[in-house]
Parts: structure tokens; sequence; C-alpha cells
């Protein structure tokens, strides 16, 4: 593309000597978008649909009997960047491992995804709830009960 | 007696409370008119579709705190948005909603008052309503609002005379100064017809008068940081905000009043007519809103002075002519 493709001559933007029919044309185009459709959504009610690689807050997974899949092998709160995982893992001998506490803090989290990756028992899950509002810091803090309904957290206008 | 002041003082009442809600309620046609027009829904969460927005906006107003700069001239800072609503209000005793109706054996006017120098008092008082903005400008102490209140002055005093030259048209054709006479010399032919250069005239002449984009120099947003009200706020801007939309309704009344035939109208006379052509004309304050960018200051001075001042005095002795020729 040559220079005079794009930048523009002071010459030509000189008064041409018509107003009347740009300026009608401009109310025209201005009347059209009114009865045009919106393009924006209704949020919170209507809702982008977002990818399904979304990553937004955690889930932790249970299993049939509704007991949590984690095996608190602390994988996770090892690979995660900002250190957002606190784990405390309890474990009667001979019986299964899990998470006496699972914390994670949701301002610290980067939702990088490493702790999905990471998990090798599939417990840990990233949801597509991104709009997640609160009043103080500590509400952020999502503890094992909080983490197993993260649905219950979506942005509803309230 | 007594019965002339109860009719009197519901009329009063009636005539206001039907004025402050067009007013209000034009702000909510405008954040509507403007999103839908920008491809978005507008206010649509308080209320259905953001009807009780204007409401929930006046009582958020209440509760804003209250900010007197240190630097300003406090008498004239307090005064100025009183001036003017104040005179702003004021224009609402001419306008003139329907012709006379008989209720119960009482014949009632549809106005409040016949002044005979109707139009005289509409330009007078509107004038002296800019004052508000002006002073407001100067006696808040800020750079911005005084250069806003400076631009407002210039402008007003440039496009208040060609408006007059528009009015003076009419007054020809009509024959009358009194509003409720020009509406009644409409009857069979509005003056869009007989003076379409003055209904132009007119129009963007009002729309400088009122500020509103592309005239919108006192407040212009992006070079003044809204101008003239830049230090007020709560209930004190948002008595200059209402002052606006109350001058902008008031301009509709008269653009319909002087042009489009006031309350006639096919079929029924009456005043549903005035309100219905009142709300189009708010309609085209919003749209044209939308649709043009703000011109220069030097643009606007120029237009004002060389093209619209000529063509009002041109306006005036054609008319002139075509009355003697016509002899009308
Ligand atoms: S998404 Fe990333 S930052 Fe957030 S908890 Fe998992 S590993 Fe940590
Ligand atoms: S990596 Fe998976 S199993 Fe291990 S502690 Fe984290 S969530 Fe639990």
């Amino acid at each position: 593309m040559a220079d005079k493709d794009y930048i523009l001559n002071i010459s030509d933007r000189r008064p041409t000597g018509k107003y009347i029919t740009p300026i009608l044309k401009g109310l025209g185009y201005t009347l059209k978008n009114f009865f045009s459709k919106p393009i924006t959504i209704k949020y919170p009610t209507e809702r982008r649909e977002v990818s399904d690689r979304w990553r937004g807050l955690h889930r932790l997974k249970v299993d049939d009997r509704g007991a949590l899949k984690c095996v608190a092998c602390g994988l996770c709160a090892k690979i995660c960047p900002p250190k957002a995982i606190t784990i405390v893992p309890y474990e009667e001998a001979g019986e299964t491992r899990y998470p006496k506490e699972f914390v994670i803090d949701e301002l610290r989290c980067i939702f990088c995804g490493f702790c999905q990756e990471a998990c090798p028992k599939d417990a840990i899950e990233l949801t597509k709830v991104y709009d997640f509002v609160d009043y103080k810091r500590e509400d952020f803090i999502f503890d094992i009960e909080k983490l197993k309904t993260p649905e219950k957290y979506i942005f509803n206008g309230k | 007696m007594l019965e002339f002041m109860t009719i009197l003082i519901i009329k009063t009442l009636v005539a206001f409370t039907v004025s402050l809600l067009i007013v209000a309620y034009s702000t909510w046609i405008e954040r509507k008119v403007l999103g839908h027009v920008q491809l978005r829904h507008g206010p649509r969460r308080v209320g259905f579709h953001g009807l009780l927005q204007p409401i929930a906006d006046g009582i958020k107003g209440f509760f804003k705190e209250e900010l007197i700069p240190d630097n300003a001239d406090k008498p004239l800072f307090l005064l100025a948005p009183i001036i003017s609503i104040g005179a702003a209000v004021t224009l609402i005793v001419i306008v003139p909603f329907g012709d006379k109706i008989t209720i119960m054996g009482h014949e009632i006017t549809l106005y409040l008052t016949d002044l005979d120098v109707g139009i005289l008092f509409v330009l007078g008082i509107s004038t002296i309503g800019s004052y508000g903005g002006i002073l407001g400008g100067w006696s808040s102490g800020n750079k911005y609002g005084v250069i806003g209140g400076l631009r407002g002055s210039a402008q007003m005093i440039s496009y208040e005379l060609s408006l007059a030259l528009a009015v003076i048209a009419v007054v020809m054709v009509s024959g009358s100064l009194s509003l409720i006479d020009i509406v009644n010399s409409q009857t069979g032919l509005w003056n869009i017809v007989k003076q379409p250069f003055a209904f132009v005239l007119f129009i963007i002449c009002g729309l400088a008068e009122l500020n509103r984009t592309p005239f919108d120099m006192p407040e212009a947003e992006a070079e003044l940081a809204c101008g003239f009200n830049v230090e007020y706020s709560s209930m004190k801007f948002a008595l200059f905000f209402m002052a606006e939309y109350c001058h902008m309704f008031v301009f509709a009344a008269l653009v319909t009043t002087l042009f489009l035939g006031g309350w006639h109208g096919p079929f029924i006379d009456g005043p549903h007519w005035f309100f219905l052509k009142c709300f189009v004309i708010i309609f085209f304050c919003v749209w044209e809103r939308s649709t043009f960018p703000r011109l220069r200051y030097d643009q606007v001075m120029s237009f004002g002075w060389k093209i619209l001042l000529p063509f009002g005095l041109l306006n005036i002795l054609l008319t002139g002519l075509w009355m003697l020729i016509f002899n009308m």
C-alpha cells in the first residue's frame, strides 16, 4: 500500500460544500439503527455462551457415593503458580485419604487451570462460572462446601 | 371568585405535574433512544423496561453528597441552579395544551394563561434561564466552568437573535404574539407549510439554545469536562439537568405551537395532538443528538452570525413581500 492510500491529505478534508445530503444520510442511518435489533444482551438475565474450555470457578467433584474424589495428594497445591490452594489431608490407617480442609483463595487464583491438569484423580475442574461477586474479601476464600457447588455463586443481578 | 381560584389552582397543579412528568420521562426517552440508536438496550433494570429509572435517579440525587468548592462564590453558586430551574419551570405557564373544554358546566381552558405577548415572554424568560448556566460556571471557581459559562453566553446571544427572527416571521403570518391566537390562526394550514424556512431556522436555533449536540458548547464533555456544571453535585446538579430537559419540553411545545398547529389535528382536535407532536419533537431532539458530532466553537459562531442571521432576515423580507403581493 502506497503512502497516499492511508495518509489523508489535508486538502481532502476541506469542506466539500455538501451539507444537507450528508446530514439527512446520517439521520437515516441512526434511524435505521434505532429500529434494528440491539447487539448487546440483557445480562444478567441473558448471558453469552462461553467456550467449553472456559476456566472459571473451581468445582471439587464427587463420586457416585457423594464422597469427594480428591485424595489430598497435594499436586494441585504444588503446581499452583500463585499458591492459591491450601490442603490439610486426613488419613486413618487403612482408610482412604481425603482432604480435611481444601481452601482456594479465588482472589489469588489466576485461573490458569494447572490444578485441573495436574490432578491424578480428576477431582478438581474449572467450571464456566465467571461472575461471582461478594462484599468481603473473606467471601472469596472457598472451602470444600462452597467448592462443591460453584453454580450457586453465579451473579443473578441481586 | 372562589370557583375561579379553585379551578386555577387545580389547573396549575395538573399542568405542572404533567409537564414535570414529561420532563422526567424525556430523560428516560433520551437514554432509551440513544441506547437503541447505538444498538444497545438502554436502561431496563428499574421497573418495566427501566420505566422507573427517572424516579430512581431523582431519589439518588437527593442522597448524594453536596459539595461546594472552597473558592466558589457561595451565594451565586447556590443561586445559579435556582435561576436555571425557576426560569425553565416558569415557561410552563404559557404552554397551550389544548383549547377550551367544558367539565361539569365549567368552561376550562387547557392552558394556564393567555398572555398577549406570550412569545416575547418565552424569549425573555428563557434568556434569564441561561443566566443560571453562566453564573453557575462563573461562580464555581473552576476554569472549565468559566469557559463553559462564557461559551454559553456567547452562543446564547448569537442564536437568540436568529431564533427571534424565526419567531417574527411566524408572528407576521399569524398576526398575533399570543400563543393561543397563533394556534388558532393555523386551523386550516399549519405554519410549517407557510413558513418552512422559519421552521428550519427555529429548530436549529432552538437546539443551540437548548445546548444540545451539535451545539453543546457550554458543556462539551470532551473539552470542558462538562463545562458550567462541573463543580455541581447532588440535587443542585439534578436541578440543572431538570432545567435542561424542561427547556427541551418547552422547546417541543413551542415548535408544536408555532409551526405544527398546536392542538389542531385530523379528526378530533385536542390535547392528545399536542402531546403527540411534542413527543415527536422530543424524539427528534434525541435522534439528532445521536447523529451529529459536536461542532467546533468557531464553526458554531460563524454559522450563527454568517448564515443563520442573514437567512432569518431574508426570510422576514420574503414573508413581507409575499404578504404585500398577495395582500394577506
Ligand atoms: S487455576 Fe491455577 S491459579 Fe487457580 S487454583 Fe488452579 S493452579 Fe492455582
Ligand atoms: S491434585 Fe486432585 S487429588 Fe490431588 S489434592 Fe489436588 S484435587 Fe485432590
